[in-house]
């Protein structure tokens, strides 16, 4: 347990095994990405009351369950670095807040883009569709946060506080639509409960939210090692990779 | 494929303009989260490289551009 640990405190370890990580997941990720998006679009039945607008739902579902999980990833990072002060999760917690944010815009768009032609409007201030606004106002807000400072551990600090004050948000966007009367659905998949999804739209959708599980990843890797190499820049290591010529 | 033609996929009975747009948008909100820290690790990469030869061409002037 302990030896791993201090294994991803180590930059050219971390470093080295995002990159053998990349080499296999990035073509996976494409694949999977490319593939759930032409059976969504292409080869799957339309609904029975929505038509075909509801395709949307294959990639706002996912876009929206990653958007939620990566503020985790970011809010766990931010712990530990505030609690251990591990420079790699300082590293993880800034690597995961603008790739964060374009999933929250993609959940907020495919949103607004499907409720014109169901709901007739493209935007209401339910309390979904504004908790989820107010993640990405959040994950804005880190971004910017990180760049305000000249001293980048003072503006580690100040960015892992407020991803743990904005964790409050999480079970508010989660219960906003048993909580609140909203024109937005409930949950369709359910781990309890029976599913009320069929499995011709299912399997795709599943595909679809592993697909931008994987996607996340593999940004918070590519995000990771960038910036792994500009902190690095004056060790050892970085000086080797460069001379080794090992670069690409 | 569930539609009979091209066509047919593209105006979606209605609902093409909504759900292309989606689907647009997100490809490249995707590209543009991908390749942003690829070409910032480039970036960094070739004015790094450049620095270390210019340092290394000052302390050894006979061998310029030799690694």
């Amino acid at each position: 347990m302990w030896p791993i640990f201090h294994k991803f405190g180590s930059p050219p370890w971390l470093y080295a095994i995002s990159g053998a990580i990349l080499r296999w997941l990035l073509p996976i990720t494409l694949l999977a990405l490319v593939t759930g998006m032409v059976w969504g679009l292409l080869f799957t039945p339309s609904e029975n009351v929505q038509g075909n607008s509801y395709r949307i739902i294959y990639i706002h579902v996912p876009a929206a369950v990653v958007a939620l999980a990566g503020y985790y990833v970011m809010a766990f990072a931010g712990a530990i670095s505030l609690i251990w002060r591990m420079k790699m999760a300082d590293v993880a917690m800034k690597a995961a807040a603008p790739v964060g944010a374009a999933l929250t815009f993609v959940a907020l768009f495919t949103g607004a883009v499907w409720g014109k032609p169901t709901w007739g409007t493209w935007w209401v201030w339910d309390a979904r569709i504004t908790s989820m606004l107010i993640l990405l106002f959040l994950y804005l807000g880190v971004v910017a946060l990180y760049e305000a400072f000249d001293n980048k551990e003072a503006a580690g600090k100040a960015c892992a506080v407020l991803s743990l004050v904005g964790m409050v948000n999480i079970p508010i966007i989660y219960k906003s639509v048993d909580w609140w009367y909203s024109l937005h659905q409930g949950a369709s998949i359910k781990f309890t409960g029976e599913t009320s999804i069929h499995s011709s739209m299912l399997y795709p959708l599943l595909l679809m939210i592993a697909a931008f599980y994987a996607l996340f990843t593999c940004c918070l890797l590519l995000n990771m090692r960038a910036e792994l190499l500009q902190r690095e820049q004056r060790t050892q290591w970085v000086r080797k990779l460069i001379n080794e010529d090992v670069v690409n | 494929m569930y539609f009979d033609s091209l066509q047919a996929a593209l105006h979606m009975g209605g609902h093409g303009f909504f759900v292309w747009t989606a689907y647009a948008v997100t490809v490249v909100t995707i590209a543009a989260i991908l390749i942003t820290p690829v070409l910032r690790r480039r970036r960094f990469l070739r004015q790094l490289t450049g620095q270390l030869k210019r340092a290394q061409g000052a302390a050894d002037p006979s061998a310029p551009g030799e690694r």
